[in-house]
């Protein structure tokens, strides 16, 4: 049984030590069996294990249900081209806003000056408007951004549950979340309502 | 010192939609000779084989970004005195702090309005 313990406690401190695999579900399974098989004169623990490892094989079932393979294969890239065909259609809309929203400056050349005025006007309020492709566009490539981490997630939960014997890269949320900040950190989008500093806060902030 | 509207203004971004929209509001100030670059590096060519008077640049874009690009400008001897606006919709606190660090003359949050992008043009190149 030592050696069962200590494969398995060299599986965790192993994990825990390189933020990287983690030990494999049915690898857990298998030793956590073992101790149970060669140490049964311990009915408090053969218990505590045994239920242990049914707990391990039905959260192995619960992922297989929930098709991970398929939400990774088929609902994220499907979710991926919805949010591109928004960009796409968002950013053809606009410019067919923006086509006619020239040609009325083109014909506001040519009325009276009152007219011409109240025209300008108008065009600017939509120029100003049609800046919300570049903004949505900015939040669905979060989404987007956000999604493919959801993949890796998936791809680590699917790894786990395999019992594969090879170990597979599984990025971290390191990835994600350095510590310390430099320009990519800086690229964070449009901000939430809250989140980030209006023009005045900012123009206090440059002193300008 | 009224601002010279016939001076080139270089317009960085990597969204078409947004040159467009800045180069109309731009010329509905008074500019009419705008040029336009689709991120960093390729405005950094631009400025090095023609003279602006003022660059307007967006802050997310790849390969170079504008934050990048502002270091370049800023760090060559024959482009630093040039005027650099930042229009951008990154409005953290550390977004305005590096750009202040990087020499930035005026920063503009996404979205803006044509008075807000006037106001600021005539804060770092004098009244209209």
């Amino acid at each position: 049984m030592s050696s069962v313990n200590a494969g398995l406690e060299g599986q965790i401190r192993k994990a825990i030590s390189e933020k990287s695999d983690p030990p494999q579900l049915s690898a857990i399974g298998t030793n956590v069996g073992a101790i149970m098989s060669s140490w049964p004169s311990d009915k408090g623990l053969y218990l505590e294990l045994k239920r242990l490892a049914a707990f391990i094989e039905q959260t192995k079932s619960e992922i297989a249900a929930l098709r991970p393979d398929e939400v990774k294969l088929a609902f994220l890239p499907k979710a991926t081209d919805e949010l591109d065909a928004i960009v796409k259609s968002t950013a053809e809309a606009t410019n067919r806003i923006m086509d006619a929203a020239e040609v009325v400056t083109s014909v506001a050349d040519g009325v009276a000056p009152e007219a011409s005025s109240k025209l300008m006007d108008a065009v600017t309020s939509i120029y100003e408007a049609c800046s919300f492709q570049d903004i949505t566009g900015q939040r669905i490539t979060k989404v987007v951004s956000t999604l493919k981490i959801i993949e890796t997630r998936i791809d680590q939960m699917i790894f786990s549950a395999s019992g594969a014997d090879a170990a597979v890269p599984v990025p971290t949320l390191d990835a994600y979340a350095p510590d310390s900040v430099c320009d990519a950190d800086l690229l964070n989008g449009p901000a939430l309502p809250g989140q980030g500093r209006s023009q005045a806060e900012i123009d206090a902030l440059l002193g300008f | 010192m009224s601002v010279d509207t016939t001076m080139n203004v270089l317009i960085v971004d990597d969204y078409a939609t947004m040159l467009r929209i800045v180069r109309n509001l731009l010329k509905q100030i008074g500019f009419s000779n705008v040029d336009e670059a689709s991120d960093g590096g390729q405005a950094l060519q631009m400025m090095k084989l023609k003279k602006y008077g003022l660059v307007i640049s967006d802050w997310n874009m790849e390969p170079m970004t504008g934050i990048q690009l502002l270091r370049e400008v800023r760090g060559d001897d024959s482009l630093r005195e040039t005027p650099f606006i930042m229009v951008t919709a990154e409005s953290k606190t550390e977004n305005v702090v590096e750009a202040k660090k990087a020499g930035v003359s005026n920063y503009i949050v996404k979205p803006f309005n044509s008075d807000t992008l006037k106001g600021k043009i005539a804060g770092v190149l004098g009244q209209f």
